[in-house]
């Protein structure tokens, strides 16, 4: 780029002068240092998980509720908090994924970008920002205090499902836009209607891009805390039923945990951390799995 | 295949106004449609014509279609529930206080005669996210640049996901490795800066504790980078290239080139990402519930053992509370709900606002 000072032939190319060659090595360094330490706590958060964690995570911990076992006691497991973690997790995504998907197939197949379109992407994407908290308290202010039903999985389902429904409509809205066009327009031309259309060639089409979606949102929710503590409330116990009595849950467990003063309560915490993050984490590949698989995004865009 | 080349040249079917759906932005407004209704949409009146070509199968569409506006009826519906809901719950609590709820600034609900204010925990929880912004920002801003500008093409998505693995961590794991880690951690360099900074009021004070204002804004920080640099990323990607080349072809410096042409571009959607960010720091409620002291004063040394926020007071308070100390808890959420709400509205409006942005939502 720069010509050697030495050159006899005059070009009216200048070298770049010191002061901006530096500025720019400055300014280099500083962006890659930036990223290095957005870094430092990802590593330190899950190395800490790893290390502190593997103490206790063992076949009792993941086989054993808490029941019985007493205040300074070793011992005792997190099964209830899974078991339940599992099965509010299904309930919010059995509720948020239909209504999502319906929601986004109205956005981008029937909305045509109407003021009701407009309002309800609007809304969509103002609903991602409701904090974990609020939704929780809506539950307990709706299901609990008003319509009188106990704490139980399924109010912890409802609420984690209000955190759910956005992100599904968002990410699913964006993998229907990629469907190409030609292909609506071939299966009009051979006499299908529209929703025919929509279900047979339109959600096919896309349904890798969509899994993806719903499997990162169901990874947000499994490891939301806040509206678990205010909807499923605390048990040692395992409690199948999802719809009666009071739950576990896996950050709730944690949470639990933490706040216990005894060395064997925080090593507890730790293993339902590191059981946490895996099923996260797994949930989370199994995403990007799915998505590298077959992606209409790859193929689209 | 040739069919797929050739498409683009056919023109597509025209039937009226009514194309296939558009498949590019949402925002854009198909001439009349607007006043037209709900009802009698184009879909309607092609499914009319096939019947009348003889071609059947368009029964279901009326239903299909009904189904998909309701389910987005349904989520503005629960929007419009929340605030209702909150609304309804908190007000017998916000009747039973014996003090102003906006200025008071300590919380026993719980009490006989029940004294409740939003005061402290509303100045904790903007106080706590506004650190957490400035802390984030720029090392957001660094990152999304790193990722769009400096990074190897070859590398730069997968290091993007891995910075999104920074948000896929729980929140309840964040804060269980704050009381763990980062509290013990920041005692050295709280006192630090205690001692060399303390001539600014922020760093003031005569006690330094782990557990501080500080160390949880550090924590907010953590959790909110993902996002602010996520969606900075996108908008950096989507500076239009013959801007960059053009600086690039002038001489620019690669920092220059940014600084003149990616950064100018970028900076609406920087603000509004940094702005959801803010909204996503505000509701944030495990983490810090885990490291804040719980205290009620309100004071700018954020060393000190003070410390509180909105949603930590309800995670906090929510087991022991009364009838009335769960309405006013709620009656707080309410304060919080519409304060994000307010925030991610202003941020939203700033991205829809920007078409080139469209994708950028995260």
């Amino acid at each position: 780029m720069t010509t050697p000072s030495t050159a006899t032939v005059r070009t009216g190319i200048r070298p770049i002068s010191v002061g901006r060659r530096v500025k720019d090595r400055v300014v280099q360094v500083l962006i890659c240092l930036a990223f290095v330490l957005a870094l430092i706590p990802l590593a330190s958060v899950l190395w800490m998980v790893v290390k502190n964690g593997m103490q206790r995570f063992d076949l009792e911990f993941l086989t054993h509720s808490m029941r019985n076992i007493g205040a300074r006691d070793v011992g005792g497991g997190a099964y209830h908090a899974i078991i339940g973690t599992l099965q509010q997790v299904l309930l919010a995504s059995l509720i948020a994924v239909p209504i999502g998907l319906l929601t986004a197939i109205y956005l981008v197949e029937y909305g045509n970008g109407g003021r009701l379109a407009r309002t309800i992407g609007f809304f969509v994407d103002v609903m991602t920002g409701v904090p974990s908290v609020v939704s929780g308290l809506f539950v307990l202010a709706f299901w609990i205090l008003v319509l009188g039903m106990p704490f139980s999985g399924f109010a912890g389902a409802l609420a984690l499902s209000i955190l759910m429904m956005p992100v599904v409509v968002r990410s699913a809205e964006e993998m229907l836009r990629l469907v190409p066009r030609e292909l609506r327009e071939a299966s009009y031309a051979l006499g299908v209607p529209k929703w025919r259309t929509v279900v047979k060639v339109v959600l096919p089409t896309a349904f890798t891009g969509i899994a993806t979606g719903v499997m990162l949102a169901v990874a947000r929710v499994a490891g939301e805390t806040a509206p678990l503590l205010l909807t499923v409330f605390f048990t040692d116990s395992i409690n199948n039923d999802p719809f009666n009595g009071p739950q576990m849950g896996l950050p709730l467990y944690v949470f639990d945990q933490a706040g216990r003063p005894t060395d064997a309560a925080i090593d507890r915490a730790w293993s339902g951390a590191l059981t946490l993050i895996l099923i996260v984490m797994l949930l989370n590949l199994v995403a990007r799995l799915i998505g590298w698989w077959r992606s209409p995004a790859r193929k689209g865009s | 295949m040739t069919g797929a080349e050739s498409t683009p040249e056919v023109e597509p079917l025209q039937y009226g106004s009514a194309g296939a759906p558009e498949s590019g932005s949402a925002l854009r407004e198909p001439p009349g449609e607007l006043d037209r209704g709900e009802t009698g949409g184009p879909a309607m009146r092609r499914a009319a014509r096939r019947r009348a070509v003889g071609i059947g199968g368009a029964r279901g569409d009326g239903p299909f279609r009904f189904a998909a506006t309701a389910a987005g009826a349904v989520l503005l519906a629960i929007m419009a529930a929340i605030g209702a809901f909150l609304v309804v719950k908190a007000v017998p609590a916000l009747r039973a206080n014996t003090t102003n709820f906006l200025t008071e600034l300590t919380w026993q609900p719980n009490a006989t005669e029940p004294v409740f204010g939003i005061g402290a925990l509303a100045f904790g929880t903007v106080l706590s996210s506004f650190l957490a912004l400035v802390i984030a920002t720029p090392v957001a801003v660094g990152v999304a640049l790193f990722i769009s500008h400096y990074a190897p093409r070859r590398l730069a998505s997968a290091l993007g996901y891995v910075v999104d693995l920074l948000a896929a961590v729980p929140s309840v794991v964040y804060g269980l490795w704050g009381i763990a880690f980062l509290v013990p951690f920041m005692l050295e360099p709280s006192r630090f800066l205690n001692r060399y900074l303390g001539w600014i009021p922020l760093f003031g004070g005569d006690q330094v504790v782990g557990r501080s204002m500080l160390t949880a804004a550090l924590v907010l920080a953590i959790m909110i980078l993902p996002i602010i640099a996520a969606i900075s990323r996108e908008v950096f990607l989507q500076v239009p290239k013959a801007q960059e080349e053009a600086a690039l072809a002038l001489g620019a410096t690669r920092w220059e080139m940014i600084r003149m042409s990616v950064l100018p571009f970028g900076r609406p959607g920087v603000i509004s990402a940094a702005m959801l960010g803010l909204g996503r720091a505000m509701g944030e409620t495990i983490a810090v519930a885990l490291i804040f002291p719980a205290t009620f004063t309100v004071t700018f040394q954020v060393l000190g053992p003070n410390g509180n926020s909105i949603a930590a007071n309800i995670a906090n308070g929510f087991g022991e509370a009364t009838e009335t100390g769960r309405g006013a808890l709620i009656a707080s959420g309410l304060v919080l709900f519409l304060i994000t709400l307010l925030v991610n509205m202003g941020a939203r409006l700033v991205i829809a606002r920007r078409k080139e942005y469209a994708r950028a939502a995260a």
